[in-house]
């Protein structure tokens, strides 16, 4: 193991990675279907059924990554597990909270009796906001340093109500490529809607990020540094351009192009997401704690990736097969 | 005699001293933090182990109905699967967002425990997440929703995998809980735990014990769950082929495991007292290591004055249960108690009920699947007495009151310790202050009140719904070999 040098250097660097990875895999796909939660409350019933079937081969898979990473935290970075999570006691509570409820009510809302079923679609949206809300309030917060101060909490409430926005974007995002007819024009509507709270969102993570410490804001404005940053505002600003003239367009005949607007949603997330890895480098609690010191014995960590180089593409492999058998638009969710 | 128990009594206490690390006796918490969180955890665990012990055993008991319905053709087999696999999903939902929970909470509340022991802890719980948890999840969907998208052997194959991977959620799971009761394959550096051995770290000496004995108490809950909702839907005057055959399964499973799981959990038993001795003696109510130890039925344990209150017993019988000789030596609380007076042993009267729960509940279990054994050669799974299928109702939740007392026995019996002998439960705690447990654990209970409420509910429902005879599809299930005729139904 000692081929690529330190194992103290290169293990960190390797799950730090590997869980930037998960938790980027993670925003993404549940970004996605927690999105299509949140937009529970504008469609009809029928659409609502539509809605879930859109998401039901998926949901579960996708919050598995949710595991993984925080697993990769856990078990590769103990000590910044144990500050970052008692740092976020209650978001992270309302956050388990909301995914229970949503979880469960997935089951419930077509299992119970018709009449009970709006009171599990009511769970699911409650259940969806508040772990979508309590996301992206511990995200500002981890921006910020992880102390609780009135600024920063204010900041993360800012967040928190972008990153909602921005999820229930790329959930329009997803049901303009998964549905057709009427409820894919809602979504064209709903993606019209949302896309100032991903804007708002990037601009403002993007505007605080460089003021929170010396270190970062010497890394993104000075030169050459800026150079090799600037690429990240610039395809982002492309990018949202072309999302607001595909949006303008949609539908097209024979549904073309229907995919572009979930396909630059990603993207966007993608960009912020590796602008933020940039910033935070080396630390994985922000100013106080580097990957290096909070890592896990080099022992043990080796043997979770000899594991993973096996076990993670055949993971990627059968997630890609099951997104392509439930490829196309969503049908009606049947056991049969 | 009196040096035979001597002898053992010197050789706990050996135990004790060999395996002391210091516990300080005073830490900066409050009791209320530890006990708090505790409890939350507690809470925790129990809800969520609810789930996967039906999940582990239904995903091969699906699998069974799939492959009877393969093999003959028979449309009851498709009938029991469809309406098993919705219990199945809702059981598996639940299991989920239940144990992400788990993995946030040695977080928010257990920093301590990887701190110490993430290097052995980790990479299993890595492994689990890694072949177990996606296993499952990618394939749960196309096993719920692709029945009519893929071949029926792609069909099949994914029930297979999901199966196949719960089963192996189980065997990571275990083998790091067991790891925690009889911990090796390590050494302590500055107080952190360093793996040396993986081999040694797998198969710890209590893994396999516990390994087979959750297995079985999820197969048991599972037979007995669909004996039970079986003879609810018969009393309800569903009187088909499926129902019959679900019941017939479930009574026959039930009365030819429940034997291996009582020889099972006897030689657990005899690990635990190899690797535990205070756990056994909690078990137990033996408050002195002496030989001829009666078998205590009831009492009431006192802490206080460190010995029972009207006690009921059969002489010599922990004796005989626990060394196979009316004259073996039993090991006593009192030997777990340090020189200056600290108590390192779990509190007694917990572990003394739920073990007694635990059996209790596993006799029953004994009794009625033999005595339905029995009715059923008699008559058949079709006219079943009724007093006969009322029973099965009541105890349809029997293997979830079993499983939780083995496992509050288990785990209480290992306090004072979280792992044993290597870190005391009150020095993993977080520094959360109680207030803020407090109310994050009321949170909660009331949801998970609100969802056992709502689980049970929608079962019984689902069975109601059933026996009104409505169908679960409105075209003929595929079979190995149709799949021409039903891709072009699936067009629809």
């Amino acid at each position: 193991m000692d081929y690529f040098g330190d194992p103290a250097v290169w293990l960190p660097w390797t799950f730090a990675s590997l869980m930037g990875l998960s938790i980027l895999i993670y925003v993404v796909l549940d970004g996605f279907d927690l999105g299509v939660g949140l937009l529970m409350p504008l469609a009809d019933d029928q659409e609502k059924d539509k809605l879930v079937s859109s998401i039901g081969p998926f949901w579960d898979a996708n919050e598995t990554w949710l595991v993984l990473a925080i697993g990769l935290l856990l078990v590769a970075f103990p000590p910044a597990h144990g500050v970052i999570l008692t740092a976020l006691y209650l978001p992270v509570f309302v956050m388990l909270l909301g995914l229970i409820l949503r979880g469960v009510s997935f089951e419930l809302r077509a299992k119970a009796p018709i009449a009970q079923k709006r009171i599990w679609n009511g769970a699911f949206f409650t259940g969806s906001l508040m772990a979508s809300l309590s996301q992206g309030f511990m995200l500002g917060m981890y921006i910020m340093g992880l102390t609780w101060t009135l600024p920063h909490v204010a900041f993360a409430a800012l967040t928190a109500l972008f990153l909602t926005v921005g999820y229930s974007f790329i959930g329009a995002a997803w049901l303009i490529w998964k549905t057709s007819d009427k409820l894919q024009k809602r979504a064209i509507t709903w993606a019209k809607g949302g896309i100032w709270g991903l804007f708002l969102g990037i601009g403002a993570v993007s505007f605080a990020t460089p003021f929170v410490s010396e270190r970062i804001f010497d890394r993104w404005f000075n030169y050459p540094e800026i150079l090799y940053l600037s690429p990240l505002p610039i395809i982002s600003g492309a990018l949202v351009v072309f999302l607001w003239w595909s949006l303008s367009r949609l539908p097209l005949k024979n549904d073309r192009f229907s995919w572009t607007p979930f396909a630059a949603a990603v993207g966007l997330f993608t960009l912020a997401y590796c602008g933020m890895a940039y910033s935070f480098y080396p630390y994985v609690v922000p100013e106080q704690m580097t990957i290096y010191e909070a890592a896990s014995a080099p022992e043990s960590l080796f043997i979770i990736l000899l594991g993973t180089l096996f076990v993670l593409p055949a993971i990627l492999g059968y997630t890609a097969l099951s997104y392509y058998i439930f490829r196309g638009k969503a049908t009606e969710l049947r056991y049969d | 005699m009196h040096f035979v128990a001597r002898a053992c009594a010197g050789k706990f206490a050996t135990y004790i001293t060999a395996n002391k690390i210091t516990i300080p006796n005073d830490t900066e918490l409050t009791v209320d933090t530890l006990l708090l969180s505790r409890i939350q955890f507690g809470a925790n665990i129990s809800f969520h182990i609810l789930f996967p012990t039906i999940t582990i055993a239904l995903g091969w008991v699906l699998l069974f109905f799939k492959l009877r319905f393969s093999a003959t053709g028979d449309s009851k087999w498709m009938d029991a699967y469809m309406f098993w696999v919705k219990v199945f999903a809702l059981s598996f939902a639940m299991g989920v967002v239940s144990g992400i929970t788990m993995s946030f909470q040695f977080g928010t509340n257990w920093p301590g425990f990887m701190e110490t022991v993430g290097n052995v802890a980790g990479p299993l719980l890595a492994y689990e997440v890694l072949t177990a948890f996606f296993l499952e999840a990618v394939f749960l969907g196309i096993m719920l929703f692709g029945a009519s998208k893929v071949k029926p052997w792609v069909h099949t194959l994914a029930t297979f995998l999901v199966a196949f991977g719960t089963t192996m959620s189980t065997f990571w799971i275990i083998i790091l809980n067991s790891w925690m009761h009889t911990p090796q394959g390590y050494e302590l550096r500055d107080g952190v735990v360093f793996a040396t051995d993986w081999f040694d770290i797998i198969f710890n000496p209590s893994m396999p014990y516990r390994f087979v004995h959750m297995l079985l108490a999820s197969a048991l809950t599972v037979a007995f769950l669909i004996a039970g909702i079986s003879a609810l839907r018969m009393l309800w005057g569903d009187k088909s082929e499926s129902v019959r055959s679900a019941l017939r399964v479930g009574i026959i499973a039930g009365a030819g495991l429940i034997p291996l799981q009582i020889l099972a959990g006897d030689l657990h038993g005899l690990n635990t007292l190899e690797h535990q001795p205070a756990k056994v003696a909690a078990m137990e109510g033996n408050w002195e290591t002496r030989s001829n130890v009666p078998l205590v039925l009831f009492t009431i344990p006192d802490q206080e004055t460190r010995s029972n209150k009207f006690e009921l017993s059969i002489p010599n019988g922990a004796s005989l249960i626990l060394t196979h000789k009316s004259d073996g030596v039993v090991p006593g609380l009192n030997d777990f108690v340090t020189a200056d007076g600290e108590v390192q042993h779990p509190r007694v009267a917990p572990v003394f009920f739920s073990f007694r729960i635990m059996i209790g509940t596993g006799m029953a279990m004994l009794g009625l699947s033999w005595g339905g054994l029995v009715l059923l050669r008699k008559y058949g799974a079709g006219a079943m007495p009724k007093l006969s299928l009322y029973a099965f109702c009541a105890m349809s939740f029997s293997g979830w009151i079993a499983t939780l007392a083995g496992w509050y026995t288990t785990e209480i019996g290992r306090q004072p310790w979280l792992v044993q002998g290597v870190l005391a439960t009150k020095d993993a705690v977080s520094d959360v202050p109680a207030g803020m447990v407090l109310s994050t654990l009321i949170g909660y209970l009331i949801i998970y009140g609100i969802l056992i409420a709502a689980y049970i509910f929608v079962i019984t429902y689902l069975a109601r719904k059933a026996t009104r005879g409505e169908p679960y599809s409105t075209r003929d299930y595929p079979r190995s070999g149709e799949a021409e005729v039903y891709a072009l139904q699936a067009g629809e």
